[in-house]
């Protein structure tokens, strides 16, 4: 919590950001309040990045929901905590270290007595009774469901929020359910809102800058959803599995208002067969899953991949292998993305920077698989799945992708697999002026997709499929780098630690550093080009969200070590299933810097 | 949607003809049942007459599912076991075209068995042909999972010892709507079989069996009568093909059991019921453009 000016006893204290972490029970509603308080942020010209942890049992466990409020420009979830809100004393043992010094810790008085506080820590401690003052404001008889609501008039008045908007959002929320739900919510909210916390400092967030015409929060999965259904996306099949199913939830009930059908398959191999079904049908088509899912996948990518059929498959990553960590964050799924399938087979990856992102990479995908007709994966993970940030709204009158089912009868001399241009394939429904149908197909085949064992053929349509994406790796902008063009060292990235290595180059910069980052959104292929990039640097560190490996080197270090041939390329990795803090990334880069000078 | 017109001249609608259908010449074994399969269904497909562009043959793994490129159709040859998911994604997002299946034991019972339970359950407006010869031929002689006991074969060389897939039963308990069981040796009555099931309104399977002269030589002799076997076909006035008890009760002993229909019924296709979730979404929207809805969408969210 950066203040701009003193404390003073009348007059809040004014501040540029914030970070509230909420610690609970998954049932406590704590990820409701924390959404609240995201979209507040979204229509206040607040820039805002939450960030929640969840538990993978059913029902119930220890849960958390933070939020980052900031007038500024929020890269990241928050290194500290500025306000800890525990509900429980459980709540506040693991999550008391996750606050700044002087900080302040707000808990309930129900489950915790002085006695249970950390003496000495430098820590404001405000007991308050949620539970009871809830109670009382509600009636006896709803115990204490609501409580998250009165934390949230709390808060609401300690910062000073716009009261008026605040409720305007819980309203629309919960004006959709019983009606007793919504008095409920807000009797509890301005219980809280009127509780008198003591002699607390108070704050007020400085005026954001600029406002936007239209902001908008959201998560990166509504926001990758909405995303593929204006790139043309009508079709598709999948299989649940956190942390992807909230997207099939929505595509399920959004597509039929656009025409389409998004079917829930058996299984994942079902899934993405279907969903090649309804390409080769003619349509711009997705599946999506996460880690365990994709390996399912594999066998259909490879004949995608051969038969040449464009599609989408979204992949939200998350700790793996196996059931891993599945509701926690990891990048390790680059390797299976790229290579996890038999036999050479090419396709394009991609991966978002931040929650905005997720809708422009959808686009992305659309016109990438179109393009090249190939399969087309988009690498999202857990963080940006459920992170809440606050952004422009995107031009649909730019952006909007009107689906198109090419039925126009094909030439005589028309050719499924042509070997000297990109296939086109001619879906059901197409005549054929020449007479001859045309067959899709698995099996190596020459250019009238007729089955063929030559070795001749086999290497010809190998280099054809291969060779579309060298091209597309021509086509790719080199990506902007943010901080020093040259200089010690050059941070590269890829997918949702976008924001933290951008925040940790402005401060290494900010120490003296001379030091630049790269993001790339385009894994395979890569721009070409990196490789000159590099020399710009005396070091190259990839950091990522997986293990260094047998050899030291996290997946993307390896990817470029590979490609480049560049022994000063190192890596920064972690597998804790947490995202990164900002002196994570600065003591790993420095690390990097000085064990090599 | 906008669909492109057709800009080259477009070829008069011709009358569908078995040379206009057909492509490769097959490469089965001489002599293989399949053969007499695919000659059946160029002649039911002569009778119906369907636009020539709207038929589409898909097609899994193994000797059977070579159809696709014996077929001059639209067609799809597709990974061992899941042409029937690869159909549903067809079937459900091209309303204007045919779909047709074709495949073997191994890909109907083994390892696309559960998309087969799917597929029929959710009653997919699509007809699969299964060519059941007992055996796995293209990989030369493996146990299939419709191979009786005793069957010896490469990794069963004294004999099959896991009792065989009834597939009768099978499609039965899946739910499929329309279940038929033929031989294609017995070609009238498989082109009987054959339009029917093309003609139901829902998820049509015919089971068709089909030798292997190459791998099992003789598994259907019991139901050849020119071997000394016996054709018993159902009598459709003694049997009502809506009674599901009844088709379970057929469907008790399968060597060689009995040939025709064994169970029709009309439930709504999931075709049908999308179609209707997308109408009844579309009209509460007042007729706005697709780009407004989502438009819309992203109001909500600021």
């Amino acid at each position: 919590m950066s203040s701009v000016s003193a404390p003073s006893s009348s007059a809040p204290t004014s501040l540029r950001n914030a970070v509230i972490r909420f610690a609970g029970n998954s049932q406590d509603g704590i990820q409701s309040i924390g959404g609240f308080l995201a979209r507040l942020a979204g229509r206040t010209a607040q820039e805002v990045m939450t960030y929640m942890t969840i538990p993978s049992t059913i029902s119930g466990g220890p849960s958390i929901f933070q939020v980052h409020l900031g007038s500024g420009e929020v890269l990241h979830e928050g290194d500290e905590a500025d306000v800890l809100v525990a509900f429980y004393k459980h709540s506040y043992q693991n999550h008391i270290g996750s606050l700044r010094k002087g900080g302040i810790c707000f808990y309930d008085t129900a489950d915790m007595t002085a006695e249970d506080i950390k003496q000495d820590s430098g820590i404001i401690h405000i007991g308050v009774p949620f539970t009871s003052a809830t109670v009382e404001a509600v009636g006896g008889s709803t115990r204490d469901r609501g409580k998250n609501m009165f934390v949230l008039g709390m808060v609401c008045a300690v910062f000073n929020l716009d009261k008026e908007k605040l409720v305007g959002i819980v309203s629309r929320q919960f004006g959709r359910k019983d009606e007793s739900v919504l008095r409920n919510a807000l009797l509890a909210f301005d219980a809280g809102f009127a509780y008198q916390v003591g002699d607390v400092e108070k704050f007020a967030f400085v005026p954001g800058e600029a406002p936007g015409s239209h902001r908008i929060s959201a998560d990166g999965n509504q926001m990758m959803t909405l995303g593929l259904i204006a790139a043309g996306v009508r079709y598709g099949s999948a299989y649940p599995i956190t942390p992807w199913s909230s997207i099939m939830e929505t595509l399920r009930v959004e597509l039929p208002k656009y025409g389409g059908i998004y079917v829930q398959a058996e299984d994942e191999l079902a899934a993405v067969a279907m969903t090649i079904g309804a390409a080769f049908a003619g349509h711009l088509a997705i599946t999506g899953s996460a880690g365990p899912g994709l390996s399912l996948k594999m066998e259909a990518l490879g004949y995608a991949s051969m038969a040449e059929i464009p599609l989408i498959v979204v992949n939200v990553q998350r700790g793996g292998p196996s059931t891993g960590l599945p509701t926690s964050v990891e990048q390790s799924d680059l390797m299976q993305a790229i290579y996890g399938s038999h036999g050479d087979s090419p396709r394009i990856v991609l991966a978002p920077k931040d929650v905005e992102d997720c809708f422009y990479i959808a686009l992305e995908a659309g016109k990438l698989a179109k393009k090249y007709s190939c399969p087309v994966i988009i690498l999202s993970d857990q963080a940006l799945s459920s992170r809440i940030e606050a952004f422009e709204e995107p031009d649909l009158d730019k952006h909007w992708v009107e689906p198109e089912l090419d039925l126009a009868t094909r030439p005589a001399d028309f050719k499924p697999y042509p070997l000297d241009a990109i296939t086109r394939h001619a879906p059901p429904g197409a005549k054929m002026a020449g007479g001859k149908y045309p067959i899709a197909t698995g099996l190596e085949h020459d250019e009238m997709g007729h089955p063929s064992g030559s070795p001749k053929m086999h290497t010809l349509m190998t280099a054809k499929r291969r060779n579309k994406l060298v091209q597309l790796s021509k086509e790719l902008p080199l990506p902007e780098i943010h901080g020093d063009t040259t200089g010690d060292a050059l941070v590269v990235g890829w997918g949702s630690t976008f924001g933290p290595i951008k925040e940790s180059v402005t401060r290494m910069r900010s120490e003296g550093h001379k030091v630049g980052a790269i993001h790339l959104r385009h894994l395979h292929p890569m721009p070409a080009g990196l490789g000159d990039l590099f020399k710009q640097y005396k070091h190259v560190v990839c950091v990522e969200m997986n293990d260094s490996g047998l050899y030291g080197y996290g997946q993307l270090a390896t990817l470029l070590r590979a490609s480049l041939a560049d022994p000063r390329i190192q890596s920064v990795c972690k597998t804790d299933g947490l995202a990164f803090r900002i002196r994570e990334i600065v003591t790993g880069v420095e690390k990097v810097m000085s064990a090599q000078a | 949607m906008s669909t492109a017109i057709d800009t080259p001249a477009a070829p008069a609608t011709e009358k569908l003809t078995k040379k206009a259908l057909t492509a490769d010449h097959p490469t089965w074994c001489p002599g293989c049942g399949d053969f007499a399969v695919l000659n059946i269904f160029y002649r039911v497909l002569e009778k119906l007459q369907y636009p020539h562009e709207n038929i589409v043959c898909v097609a899994g793994i193994g000797c059977s599912s070579r159809f696709p490129y014996f077929m001059n159709t639209h067609g799809i040859h597709f990974i061992h076991g899941r042409a029937l998911p690869l159909a549903t994604g067809i079937s459900l997002s091209r309303p204007d075209v045919h779909v047709f299946v074709f495949g073997g034991d191994g890909d109907g019972f083994s390892i696309g068995g559960n998309h087969l339970n799917h597929a029929a359950r959710k009653n997919i407006k699509l007809t699969y042909v299964i060519m059941d010869n007992f055996v796995y031929g293209l990989t030369k002689k493996q146990t299939s999972p419709t191979s009786p006991i005793g069957f010896k074969s490469k990794t069963d060389p004294t004999g099959s010892i896991d009792r065989p897939i009834n597939p009768m039963r099978q499609l039965l308990a899946s739910g499929a709507t329309f279940i038929a069981r033929t031989h294609a040796a017995q070609v009238k009555h498989m082109e009987a079989m054959f339009e029917r099931a093309i003609l139901h309104d829902g998820f049509s399977v015919v089971e068709c069996l089909s030798e292997c002269v190459m791998f099992y030589s003789g598994a259907f002799d019991d139901s050849t009568p020119r071997k000394g076997g016996t054709y018993d076909l159902i009598d459709e006035t003694q049997h009502d093909v809506t009674d599901e008890t009844a088709a379970f009760k057929l469907a008790e002993n399968l060597a060689p059991g009995k040939f025709g229909v064994y169970y029709q019924v009309n439930r709504p296709t999931k075709n049908a019921l999308e179609q209707k979730w997308i109408d009844e979404t579309q009209s509460k929207l007042g007729g706005v453009s697709q780009k407004e809805i989502l438009k819309k969408r992203f109001e909500a969210m600021r």
